[in-house]
């Protein structure tokens, strides 16, 4: 494969960005849409080609006796510093990055498409197009880095993309404070990423420059996956606050993924962030952006197999994430929230299966890597049917105006497309045969087992929870009790425009099928297949749990009956927690109104006033003082400044004179 | 003699050729063959640019040593011709004027013997090539800064810029004739390479101090620099871009590779000091004038003035990643500078005005041209991601990368000068974007020329620095120059 494609995969979508964003303002929204939706399929269909070419070729290059490799399709020098600080830009290409490619041109052309529909209305159209172009492009921009610094070069800018978008709607203030706040949190993480990053460059670039890694290559994917021991022999032995540098600096890196993925307690930004347009949910929030944190820590996975700790730490953080937005979601209202924190949930399940991986065989343990390859198969299998929930809920808004289940009920007759693909949504996250959930779930309920039965049993509690929930919202919206307003009024809801609706029709397919993809034969963490088979016992078991949790949510929800809010009275306490999210945005302002504001930024505040301005102000002063009294020497004559030359010239002479004497 | 030697010096025998072409066409073409005067200079002028940067150099040297024709010297004349072919497009609208439409012809020959002058002096490796080519590249400047004839500051400038001219260069060849003496009678920088080793007498030191001064003059080191100010006011605009940047990197080469070829040996301990005092003392003095100005000539003036203090950072490092981020530097120096004497030029020619306040409010009425001048400002003060940015970090770095403590405090002021410099480039911003009020400025179409150097230069700020290629390409050049020492 040459450099064309990779190089046209990064351009077509950066140069959609630049011509969306200056020329969108000259253009018509029908030029604009119809530019970026036909870019976007050739850029989705370059994808595949990419894809397929890594998948199926059988190159030589690709695949070496049936072990897929890593391959940088090119890798060119950006900023050379010095000899060993070398910040390079290129494109990888292995069996994660494959993947995220499909999975990314596929639901941006989706996304791209729908929004043709959705947004058709809305003020800003053309620069919604560029935007989402701009996102695409940082996307997919590091799913290919080759390196740390790349990547994290890429990962502030899906940052930045995902802010824009979020505040489109920049006349709505909470569109506006959402945006802030989702920027804020996630560059707080990202903080600890770049102090985990800066602490692994000091030990690594510390490693000889002729020695077997030479120096300047020393942050680039291929060589930490290689050989991460060798990379990181230095840092070993280091220790730090009695926990060894290593662990410090894969925890911090992954504290990085902990704000992008909305893990505990980074979480508070995702579920407001559905103030932005719900197909930018469903791009963004749902099946792409948001699990760059899983795939930076699939990404590392060599590095943090170095240190077992940071994989319990994964495991722990997800598994709480995991309860806490299941729990959180049974409570909500707004359909869009109930979506965001099922995303949470979900991706603290693809998190907990890469903590349960190991990279080496394990006693007892029949296929160690099988959590690293189920993780990296429900985030496929949850990208698309996440994303066709979102572009569901999407068509659901568009027709009733609201954001909350209350507005809707008994809507399965008037929207039928949106109810089915919905229903099909449901049951694929519910995990049930033969939808794609079920088997990546069960893949990583079977590795959770294998790592411990603790996992494995709380992660199945949760994945009951999230079956009932979502049949919870399923029937709230199509069943219960139809809104009278559909009757009285004159705007009956109907399903959308074919713009809209398309998407969802393929994605559902997708989502049908997507189980069958034998999926350990393309993506494990050593690139050597594997071949999947179900776990009869975890299997059953968790089909057993959904079935209830979804029997259960029908019994309560199907039709308009008092359970529901009687069960809500029985622990009203707990029901007004969990709807408020057990009080974690409460908790952040106090801590960061009351106490930080109060206590630290009081403070230097009067630094900065006093001290910093101070030291600024007379800074000026003294230059200003200088420069008045300095310019005589300008005077305007000639005879002046041949004096000064030949003064200069020979006070130099003279005092290095005296200095060596 | 073999004169087949001759064709090593391709890039002058192309600006040769190109000067007679302009001086046939001027002097016997009459009248109207004067018209396609501009087009015809331009335009091939802008093929010779393209022939330099292309024909690889053959890496020889000729003429029993005295020229060479190396990667590094090539890369410099070609990043010098596109600073030159963006001054003859900038200029073209002034050289149409009725004042000087009439001496159009000299302008470009002046142009192309002054460009040669400078060919000579990078290329050079004996001192009295080098003499010929910095007087042939001093000279002619006066006659292009007097070229304004009827203004009477355009004459004051070339008289003040003679007048020092000539003094410099008496004390070059004071400091020369000291060098003479201590290289038993070679001027080669290879044979004083060789001799001065190891020597520290007083009178190496006045040759080493003149020097500088000698040379100092051509970049405007303070306190050789006092010409300046008036002379790039006084001058028509075109000629006071040319002066601040072609003849400015000219020279810094040149600089470099003497004190590294002929003067290495003597760095540490004697140059070194030296240096440092000339260095900080230009960045600094350069900044606490720049604040004062209220010309935007004057204010360019000492702008680069301060500048230079940044591109004589690389000499400090006797590298070839020091002589590659020069030449970096000079080169978005080359594309930044011109963009804001586009900027100058193109508003003065059509309303006359030239001072910074009249560009108040400037953005309501010529948003290009506001957003070119932001640019370039943003640029030269070294904001990301402009190429600014890049060309100051690599050079710092490259003086760092040596590790001694005296580089890191002198990389030190040099960062503390950059926020000074961030004040007064910023004032300028301040005042197109911010400052209310009117603008004084009418709404008009600028030129096509203009509007071609004004694109060149916007793209070489945006891109610069984002592509690696180049730098990549002066570093890789660069290293004939250090080769020649064992480095």
């Amino acid at each position: 494969m040459g450099i064309t494609l990779p190089i046209l995969i990064l351009a077509i979508p950066f140069t959609m960005f630049l011509v969306l964003g200056i020329g969108g303002v000259k253009m018509s929204r029908k030029t604009a849409g119809v530019l970026g939706i036909l870019a976007n399929g050739t850029l989705a269909v370059l994808a595949y080609i990419v894809a397929f070419t890594y998948f199926f070729s059988g190159n030589p290059d690709f695949i070496v006796d049936g072990v897929r490799q890593q391959v940088q399709l090119f890798d060119v020098t950006w900023l050379a510093f010095t000899d060993r600080m070398v910040v390079n830009i290129g494109f990888l290409l292995d069996p994660i990055c494959a993947m995220m490619l499909v999975v990314i041109t596929t639901i941006s052309f989706m996304v791209h498409l729908y929004s043709w529909g959705y947004m058709e209305h809305e003020p800003g159209f053309q620069r919604y197009y560029a935007f989402l172009a701009l996102f695409t492009f940082s996307m997919l921009g590091l799913v290919v880095a080759t390196n740390i610094f790349q990547m994290y070069i890429f990962w502030e800018l899906v940052g930045v993309s995902s802010y824009l978008l979020i505040g489109f709607f920049y006349k709505l203030p909470s569109a506006v404070s959402a945006s802030k706040k989702a920027f804020i949190v996630t560059r707080f993480a990202d903080l600890f990423m770049l102090i985990g990053i800066l602490v692994l460059s000091y030990y690594v670039s510390n490693t000889p420059a002729d020695g077997p890694l030479g120096g300047a290559s020393a942050f680039n994917f291929m060589m930490l996956n290689s050989q991460p021991t060798n990379v990181l022999a230095s840092t070993l032995g280091a220790t730090f606050m009695s926990g060894s540098v290593l662990t410090w600096a894969m925890v911090l890196i992954f504290v990085g993924g902990m704000g992008k993925s909305a893990m505990m307690p980074l979480h508070i930004w995702l579920p407001d962030a559905m103030e932005g347009p719900t197909p930018v949910s469903a791009l963004i929030h749902a099946a792409t952006m948001v699990v760059a944190g899983v795939y930076l820590v699939a990404r590392f996975f060599p590095l943090f197999c170095v240190v077992p700790d940071s994989l319990t730490f994964i495991c722990i953080v997800g598994a709480i994430t995991a309860f806490y937005a299941a729990v959180v979601a049974c409570a909500q209202i707004d359909i869009k929230r109930i979506l965001a924190f099922s995303t949470i949930s979900q991706i603290a399940f693809m998190m907990v299966a890469l903590g349960c991986a190991y990279n080496e065989p394990v006693e007892g343990v029949h296929y160690s890597g099988l959590g690293y390859m189920a993780g990296m198969f429900h985030l496929f299998t949850h990208a698309m049917f996440k994303a066709l929930l979102f572009l569901g809920a999407g068509c659901l808004i568009h027709a009733v105006h609201s954001n909350n289940y209350t507005e809707m009920g008994g809507l399965r007759k008037y929207m039928p497309i949106c109810h089915i693909t919905f229903l099909i949504g449901c049951l694929a996250i519910a995990g049930i045969w033969p939808f794609s959930g079920f088997f990546s779930k069960d893949e990583m309920l079977a590795a959770m087992f294998s790592r411990h039965w603790f996992w494995g049993a709380w992660m199945t509690m949760v994945a009951g929870l999230t079956a009932f929930y979502m049949f919870r919202m399923y029937y709230m919206v199509f069943w219960w009790e139809e809104n009278p307003k559909y009757k009285h009024e004159g705007h009956k809801p109907h399903d959308a425009p074919w713009q809209m609706s398309l998407p969802l029709i393929v994605l559902a397919a997708i989502s049908c099928v997507a189980g069958f993809i034998p999926f350990g034969e393309f993506v494990t963490f050593n690139g050597e297949p594997y071949h999947i088979h179900i776990e009869p016992q975890v299997a059953v078991t968790s089909l057993i749990v959904a079935v209830s949790a979804i029997a259960l949510a029908t019994a309560m929800y199907i039709k308009k009956n008092p359970w529901p809010s009687r069960v809500k009275n029985m622990w009203p306490a707990l029901w007004t927690a969990a709807n408020r999210r057990f009080y974690w945005d409460e908790i952040y302002q106090f801590i960061t109104h009351k106490i930080i504001f109060n206590l630290i930024c009081r403070g230097i505040a009067w630094f900065d006033r006093h001290i910093i301005d101070g030291t600024m102000d007379a800074l000026a002063s003294i230059t200003q003082w200088t420069s008045v009294k300095i310019k005589g020497m300008q005077n305007g004559s000639v005879q002046t400044y041949v004096m000064w030359y030949l003064f200069g010239a020979v006070l130099l002479a003279a005092i290095t004179w005296i200095c060596i004497l | 003699m073999d004169y087949s030697q001759f064709g090593a010096m391709l890039p002058e025998l192309i600006i040769l050729g190109l000067f007679f072409i302009v001086f046939l066409l001027d002097t016997f073409s009459g009248e109207n063959g004067r018209k396609p005067l501009t087009p015809v200079s331009t335009v091939l002028f802008g093929l010779a640019t393209i022939a330099i940067w292309i024909i690889p150099a053959s890496g020889e040297t000729v003429f029993g040593g005295m020229y060479v024709d190396d990667s590094a010297c090539k890369a410099m004349k070609a990043i010098l011709n596109v600073g030159v072919f963006i001054v003859f497009l900038q200029s073209a609208k002034w050289l149409d004027s009725d004042e000087v439409a009439v001496r159009k012809g000299e302008f470009y020959e002046l142009m192309l013997v002054t460009l040669f002058g400078m060919y000579l002096m990078i290329s050079s490796r004996h001192f009295l090539l080098f003499l010929i080519g910095l007087e042939s590249a001093s000279l002619p400047l006066a006659a292009l800064v007097a070229f304004n004839k009827r203004h009477y500051e355009s004459h004051e400038a070339a008289v003040k810029y003679i007048l020092t001219a000539v003094f410099s260069s008496a004390i070059l060849l004071m400091g020369l004739s000291f060098v003479y003496a201590f290289s038993g009678g070679s001027l080669y920088f290879d044979d004083i390479r060789a001799e001065v080793m190891g020597e520290d007498s007083g009178l190496l030191i006045c040759a080493l101090a003149f020097m500088i001064a000698g040379i100092g003059f051509k970049l405007s080191l303070v306190p050789f620099h006092l010409w300046t100010a008036d002379v790039y006011q006084g001058a028509p605009t075109a000629i006071t871009s040319y002066l601040s940047v072609v003849s400015k990197g000219a020279a810094a080469f040149a600089f470099f590779v003497i004190f590294v070829q002929a003067f290495g040996p003597l760095y540490s301990g004697l140059w070194e000091w030296m240096m440092y005092a000339v260095i900080i003392a230009t960045i600094t003095v350069g900044n606490l004038f720049a604040i004062r100005q209220k010309n935007m000539k004057r204010f360019m003036a000492f702008s680069s003035i301060s500048q230079a203090g940044y591109i004589m950072l690389g000499v400090m490092t006797e590298s070839a990643l020091g002589l590659g981020s020069m030449m970096f530097y000079i080169f978005v120096y080359v594309v930044s500078n011109l963009a804001v004497f586009s900027v100058i030029s193109t508003i003065e020619n059509k309303t006359g005005k030239l001072s910074i306040d009249d560009y108040d409010g400037l953005h309501k009425t010529n948003p290009w041209l506001s957003f070119a001048m932001t640019l370039a400002m943003f640029s030269l003060a070294g904001i990301p991601p402009f190429a600014g940015f890049f060309s100051k970090i690599l050079i710092f770095t490259s003086v760092t990368a040596s590790d001694s403590m005296p580089l890191y405090m002198l990389v030190l002021v040099a960062l503390i000068n950059t926020i000074i410099s961030l004040y007064y480039y910023l004032l300028v911003v301040k005042a197109i974007w911010i400052k209310p009020g009117e603008a004084k400025v009418e709404s008009f179409r600028s030129d096509n020329g203009e509007r071609v150097a004004l694109w060149l230069c916007v793209a070489g700020i945006i891109f610069f620095g984002l592509v690696p290629y180049i730098y990549k390409y002066c570093v890789e050049s660069a290293q004939p120059v250090l080769a020649v020492i064992g480095l």
